[in-house]
């Protein structure tokens, strides 16, 4: 992977934080050496529990092109259903990484076009104290877990300055369990 | 400081820091966050204003000019129909003389209706008399904030600060955020010459005859044809004054530029594109790509559409081979609103000099159609090729 200019497609169910955790994310991208951090969500009919999506361009100079992401290097799924549900993986880079919340066993995805990263991110979260279904800090780990990028320790700040009046721990908890469970291969 | 937000949330850092007295909106998608984080920092006891929910964009924009005529530093917000519901009040405030800043988040007008990113909407109010200006990213949509108050209540004319639906508004970049201190060194508090005051009362825009006559108290007073000759006459000298708020911004926030366009790779081109907001910025992308290809081509933004800075960009676009002028919006019946006044600003400065450019006009994004760079790429690399049969021509059309 281009650690350069990253492109991340982040696919969810409205209601689901996928565009708070794109914000966190992004917000720890920058700290890191990253001034070109871009997070566009899709716009228009969002609704509780239909899929969305939100676009995230990390890179090493300003980004001036805001168009949508169309050959995007990573996809984080917050929802395993979602694969089966919206076309996730369009446009895909051969080679790309999915990051997946799924409560099947690694093993049972096909890892022939691309490279996944899985874990159970919605028992983690239950784990770590968060009411059931909250998964989008969880997933960061997971992400971060996948590709390497800025480091756990600024990921951890950036979650609890978002969450610092709704369990600040908890959510970096499920950070942190999430990036030593998630299993990568592929 | 930087920091990561969206537009609508620049925006409104943006009317924190000018300590605006009165904030009065209707909310209206893709304005709405605007809005409602505005009554968000009213309602903490972080910002000190009144902020007057109204059941309409009229009624909203009529509170802001009681407001400012009282000597309020008066914002409000809107979008598409909400700011055609206004525009009967949009032609009163700029007739009044009044300061008011108001942000367009631009999207597509109805019919049919639609909610997504084109310029039709604040295109559409070219003629009232306000001055637009266009942004391209979250800082200058925050800094042309800050300016816009300056630049307003310099010239007394009010001032649509314009910027993408959506693209800008929705999206999240770092920007810039300055200090309280440098925006209150940049921009002292509003004292306008006369304000609404019971001690001194006042008439302001009664009847006004066709022809001068005296008034109450025996001077001769303008008639409505002197008052909106100087409105067009400052209108026109406010370019002036832009520059020297780009100055006096430059000085005390160490950054800005040209105060009317934003040239990109110009200098040694031979083609350059021009637009309005975030699309010159996209275009850039295109651009570096042509360069690659050997390609001489630029890119160019205009900033200010009115007053429209003609002198900038004539200079700017004179000797090249060609001009191609992407737009969002259009003049139905004829082409797009810009091309048609840069075309104009071309052959008043440069007409039979042998200096003037080809120009060709594309529509684009219409009613929030995806803009994909390489289809932009296309375009552009065809138009410094060839010209097209049939102008305008709508990229990415489906018939």
């Amino acid at each position: 992977m281009n650690k350069e200019f990253i492109e991340i497609r982040w696919h969810g169910r409205g209601g689901q934080g996928a565009i708070t955790a794109a914000k966190i994310f992004a917000g720890a991208a920058f700290v890191s050496g990253y001034p070109g951090v871009v997070m566009a969500p899709s716009f228009g009919t969002e609704r509780r529990g239909a899929p969305v999506m939100t676009s995230l361009k990390i890179s090493r100079d300003k980004i001036y092109d805001l168009s949508p992401i169309e050959t995007p290097d990573i996809i984080v799924v917050l929802d395993h259903l979602l694969l089966a549900e919206a076309d996730v993986t369009h446009g895909l880079k051969p080679g790309g990484i999915i990051v997946l919340n799924t409560p099947k066993s690694f093993e049972s995805y096909n890892l022939k076009d691309y490279r996944f990263a899985t874990a159970d991110i919605t028992a983690i979260s239950v784990e770590a104290g968060l009411p059931h279904g909250m998964v989008n800090t969880g997933i960061i780990g997971s992400l971060e877990r996948a590709i390497n990028l800025v480091g756990m320790e600024i990921l951890i700040k950036g979650i609890e300055e978002e969450f610092s009046t709704r369990k600040p721990e908890k959510n970096s908890l499920a950070a942190k369990i999430a990036f030593e469970r998630t299993v990568t291969g592929g | 400081m930087h920091i990561i937000e969206n537009g609508n949330v620049a925006a409104a850092l943006g009317v924190k820091l000018c300590r605006a007295n009165v904030i009065a909106a209707y909310p209206i998608t893709p304005q709405t966050p605007l809005t409602e984080k505005l009554s968000e920092y009213v309602e903490s006891g972080e910002m000190k204003a009144e902020y007057i929910p109204v059941e309409s964009e009229h009624s909203a924009l009529a509170v802001c000019i009681a407001a400012s005529s009282a000597g309020a530093r008066s914002f409000t917000a809107t979008s598409a129909n909400g700011l055609l519901y206004m525009h009967e009040q949009v032609q009163w405030a700029a007739g009044a003389r009044l300061p008011i800043v108001m942000c367009v988040v631009n999207r597509a007008v109805g019919a049919p209706w639609n909610v997504w990113n084109d310029q039709q909407d604040s295109i559409s109010q070219r003629d009232t008399g306000w001055i637009q200006m266009y942004c391209s990213d979250h800082q200058q949509i925050i800094d042309s904030v800050i300016k816009a108050y300056w630049l307003a209540e310099k010239v007394s004319i009010p001032i649509m600060v314009c910027y993408d639906g959506y693209i800008l508004s929705h999206t999240y970049m770092p920007f810039d955020a300055p200090d309280q201190e440098q925006v209150d060194a940049f921009l002292p508090p509003f004292k306008p010459d006369y304000a609404l005051n019971t001690e001194k009362p006042a008439n302001l825009n009664t009847v006004t005859l066709p022809d001068v006559r005296m008034d109450v108290r025996g001077e001769l007073a303008h008639g409505y044809m002197e008052i909106r000759y100087l409105l067009q006459e400052e209108m026109r000298a406010a370019l002036a004054v832009a520059a020297e708020a780009e100055k006096r911004f430059a000085d005390i926030f160490g950054r800005g530029g040209d105060p009317y366009i934003e040239p990109y790779l110009c200098d040694d081109a031979e083609y350059i594109a021009v637009g309005l907001g975030s699309l010159t910025y996209q275009l850039r992308v295109c651009v570096d790509a042509l360069r690659k290809e050997g390609l001489k081509v630029g890119v160019m933004g205009v900033r200010f559409y009115r007053p429209f800075p003609d002198v900038a960009i004539a200079n700017a676009l004179k000797g090249k081979k060609g001009v191609i002028v992407f737009e969002k919006a259009l003049s139905y019946g004829y082409e797009g609103a810009l091309v048609s006044d840069l075309k104009s600003a071309l052959y008043e400065h440069l007409a039979g000099t042998g200096d003037l450019p080809m120009v060709q006009n594309f529509i684009a994004g219409i009613g929030g159609r995806d803009i994909r760079t390489e289809d932009l790429t296309q375009t552009l690399r065809a138009a410094t090729k060839s010209r097209v049969a049939k102008e305008p021509v709508w990229i990415g059309l489906k018939l």
